[in-house]
């Protein structure tokens, strides 16, 4: 069990809703969510396939450990063929939505086709539904979460849908569910707008059952003991969120600044954690209200921040003057040291537009931030950004761009391209700070050596939530490596590559992986669902995900040659911090990760890999 | 020793592992919209506030049920549904002044807190104290202890503790 063993297909060009079991063989081999959803896609869908295009296909997936009582045990993903990338695209949200939907008895949704006018679906129990969108089609996530809900009179819906930017396909929206959590990488919002659906609400009354409830009351008991007894996940993270690595990394010289041409940032400060947490000068208030935990999770690293009322972002904008999703690592270092501003406040409201139209905070500050430096390079005019000064440090030109883009108007429609569009366009692709299409995250990779590698091989575009290597080499989890050197990386790769695959699959949120290993999560696993999973044999289920996405990526047209990164960080020495003279080594690291994978001096998987994986 | 189930909203993350505890504690299964305790979500507000049956020593809804299928247990104060006297006509969901009692639309029977025979699940579940199981005598302790300390930071402001202070 943990499975719900049943799946529902909605066929969007028909109109057709119908109930499958789920493949039990498969469930078995890819465990659930990530993997298993993978398998279902790539079984599915031509990897040459148009994201963009009626052949491609959608699927919502929770795991076995959704909407059960394990620490985090409420995640879904989202796996298409993603829309900024043309990769395997798979995005992990919280909130309570995945949850909801192993209520309504569904492991998970695949849409196929393409619905000929705007629609939304509902999935009560085992009633699925598509309805017209007319009325919110143009509408923002916030509307259409709260529309949803009255229309049906259920206020205990949960809602995934997408903004105005889904539905005119900026390339990194993304797809939001519960107002502020998001699916939120690779575009899939531009994929679930490109096929008409505006939103997905689900309620269930049926209940999740576990193989052994006893067994797994205790595994999930001990679990949740080690993760109020660790440090990272028992303190610091619900006390300042993913925050709490701002001035860590700054002072590690790995915190990429205005478009990764420095490598600390002087503002730092000013949007840390602890900023969020002092009161303001201007009304006495703190930025951050509280913490909040998505579904099950005990660690409850969610910033909810409320903006002054004076702030000018927000000035006669009363649907701003409540708290709502506020800044994570991610988003405060994308939208502040990315682009060089640091208006804490600003950058809040910025979080807040990109929750309320859905777009991924990371690809748009790290467009902005691109586009600010053809600005600089005099490569872009005001009069081709429709009059904004789009100067590295401008707070009012990053909140324009925010309000363009979540609407995909003027401007905007270009910065949501993507930085690797935009910068083509104006003629320097090498000024795009990113992998496979996809944006780097807030990781510099001269000063953290294997996130250079991290980020290259990367099956969905740059990314950290692949291989955190952060983990290891800054904060010693769970064994402290060297960050400036590339030495054992390639090995350090692949094992957080592949275990993470494996806690993708499970339903679980990554961030318990600051204090569980595998062989936390494994005895949970094993208690919840037929199969005997140990450590060993997760293990080797996320090392068989992560060669078939690498296949679909093959067959999708991707070689060797797209495992790079910019030149800027293989040529351009950082010039401040512990990393100071340092470029990335990822030529050092690419060949022997090639062998410990298993793969050709091309980086193709051999034919003894997949037949030992039995990809 | 009577006790009860102490809530403080100020410490609650949203994390419904109360509602979960409580749905397998009862049905077996783990789904929140089987719990007995329910987390609200003010979110614009920033607040979570878990809200269950606080056992009415003179209860609404055992007063309003005509068969008689709510009964008070003598030794914990808890009002207990006996399932095989319910009837499901619901009029106990409409005595109730708080809510804290509903239908089970799958058993055709009304459903409430019943503190799991002295060992309340959701109060084992919580993983910030939001919700404690108490000495029923006690629960504004904690509350009356906030303001005790501001006084006794007042007094300690105004001068020393000493025997001669308190002559």
């Amino acid at each position: 069990m943990g499975w719900a063993r049943k799946i529902l297909r909605v066929n969007l060009s028909n109109g057709t809703v119908k109930s499958e079991p789920l493949n039990m063989d498969w469930a078995q081999k890819y465990l659930g969510q990530r993997g298993l959803a993978t398998k279902y896609l790539v079984e599915e869908i031509d990897p040459k396939t148009d994201p963009l295009g009626p052949g491609n296909k959608l699927i919502f997936a929770t795991g076995p450990l959704t909407g059960t009582a394990a620490s985090t045990g409420g995640r879904y993903s989202v796996i298409t063929k993603g829309a900024l990338t043309n990769a395997i695209a798979c995005s992990n949200s919280g909130g309570y939505f995945g949850a909801e939907l192993k209520f309504a008895g569904w492991d998970m949704i695949i849409f196929e086709g393409k619905a000929p006018k705007p629609v939304y679906i509902t999935v009560v129990d085992d009633t699925c539904t598509i309805h017209d969108a007319a009325e919110i089609w143009g509408t923002s996530v916030w509307h259409t979460d709260e529309w949803i809900k009255k229309k049906h009179q259920d206020p205990m819906m949960h809602i995934s849908a997408i903004g105005v930017a889904g539905e005119k396909q900026v390339l990194y929206s993304c797809i939001v569910n519960d107002l502020h959590r998001a699916a939120g990488r690779s575009g899939v919002g531009a994929v679930m707008g490109s096929k008409n659906i505006k939103a997905v609400a689900v309620r269930g009354t049926g209940g999740v059952k576990v193989k052994d409830g006893h067994e797994f009351l205790k595994a999930t008991a001990a679990g949740k003991k080690v993760l109020q007894e660790n440090a990272v996940t028992g303190a610091g993270l619900p006390s300042f969120g993913t925050q709490v690595l701002m001035n860590v990394i700054n002072e590690a010289g790995a915190m990429p600044t205005r478009n990764h041409r420095q490598v600390q940032f002087e503002g730092a400060h000013a949007i840390s954690a602890e900023a969020m947490a002092t009161p303001r000068k201007t009304d006495g208030k703190p930025n951050l209200l509280t913490n909040q935990a998505c579904f099950g999770c005990t660690i409850a690293c969610g910033r909810i921040s409320k903006i002054d009322e004076k702030h000018f972002t927000i000035q006669n904008k009363p649907q701003y003057w409540h708290a709502s999703g506020g800044l994570e690592y991610e988003a405060a270092w994308a939208l502040g040291s990315n682009t060089g501003v640091d208006d804490l406040d600003a950058l809040t409201f910025v979080n807040f537009v990109c929750n309320e139209q859905g777009i991924d905070p990371i690809s748009f500050g790290a467009t902005v931030s691109a586009a600010m430096e053809l600005y600089d390079l005099g490569l872009l005019t005001k009069e081709q950004t429709g009059g904004i000064e789009l100067k590295f440090g401008s707070t009012e030109a990053l909140v324009k761009c925010a309000e363009l883009t979540g609407k995909a108007e003027g401007f905007g429609k270009e910065l949501g391209l993507g930085s690797l569009r935009l910068c083509t366009k104006y003629g320097r692709p090498d000024l795009s700070m990113s992998v496979k299409g996809q944006e780097f995250p807030a990781y510099d990779s001269r000063g953290i050596q294997g996130m250079g590698l991290t980020y290259a091989t990367s099956n969905r575009g740059a990314c950290h939530l692949r291989s955190y290597t952060v983990s290891s080499e800054i904060l010693g989890v769970p064994v402290k490596t060297d960050p400036l050197t590339t030495e054992g990386k390639p090995a350090l790769v692949k094992a957080f590559q592949d275990a993470t695959a494996a806690v993708d699959s499970t339903g679980l949120c990554v961030f318990t992986t600051f204090a569980w290993t595998l062989n936390d999560i494994a005895p949970q696993v094993d208690a919840a669902c037929e199969g005997g999973w140990s450590p060993e044999r997760m293990l080797e289920t996320g090392e068989r995900i992560w060669n078939m996405e690498r296949v679909f990526n093959m067959r999708a047209g991707f070689t060797a040659k797209d495992d790079n990164l910019p030149p800027r960080l293989v040529k351009e020495p950082a010039q401040t911090g512990p990393a100071k003279g340092l470029v990335n080594g990822l030529d050092k690291m690419l060949p022997e990760y090639y062998q410990l994978r298993g793969w050709t001096t091309d980086g193709v998987p051999t034919n003894e890999t997949l037949s030992r994986l039995a990809v | 020793m009577l006790k009860a189930l102490v809530i403080d909203p100020g410490k609650c993350t949203g994390c419904k592992q109360c509602e979960m505890a409580c749905s397998f504690e009862n049905e077996g299964v783990f789904n929140v919209s089987k719990s007995r305790i329910r987390v609200f979500d003010f979110h614009t507000e920033a607040r979570f506030v878990p809200y269950t049956c606080t056992q009415c020593a003179e209860a609404w809804c055992q007063q309003a049920c005509p068969v008689n299928a709510i009964t008070t247990d003598r030794a914990s104060g808890v009002k207990i549904v006996h399932e095989n006297l319910c009837v499901g006509c619901k009029v106990c969901t409409i005595a109730c002044p708080f809510g804290t009692i509903n239908y089970n639309a799958a058993t055709h029977k009304v459903a409430k807190c019943d503190l799991c025979q002295g060992n309340p699940a959701c109060a084992d579940a919580c993983p910030t104290g939001a919700i404690t199981f108490q000495d029923v005598e006690q629960t504004g302790f904690d509350k009356m202890k906030v303001w005790a300390t501001q006084a006794a930071h007042a007094a300690t402001h105004q001068g020393p503790n000493t025997p001669a202070a308190k002559a």
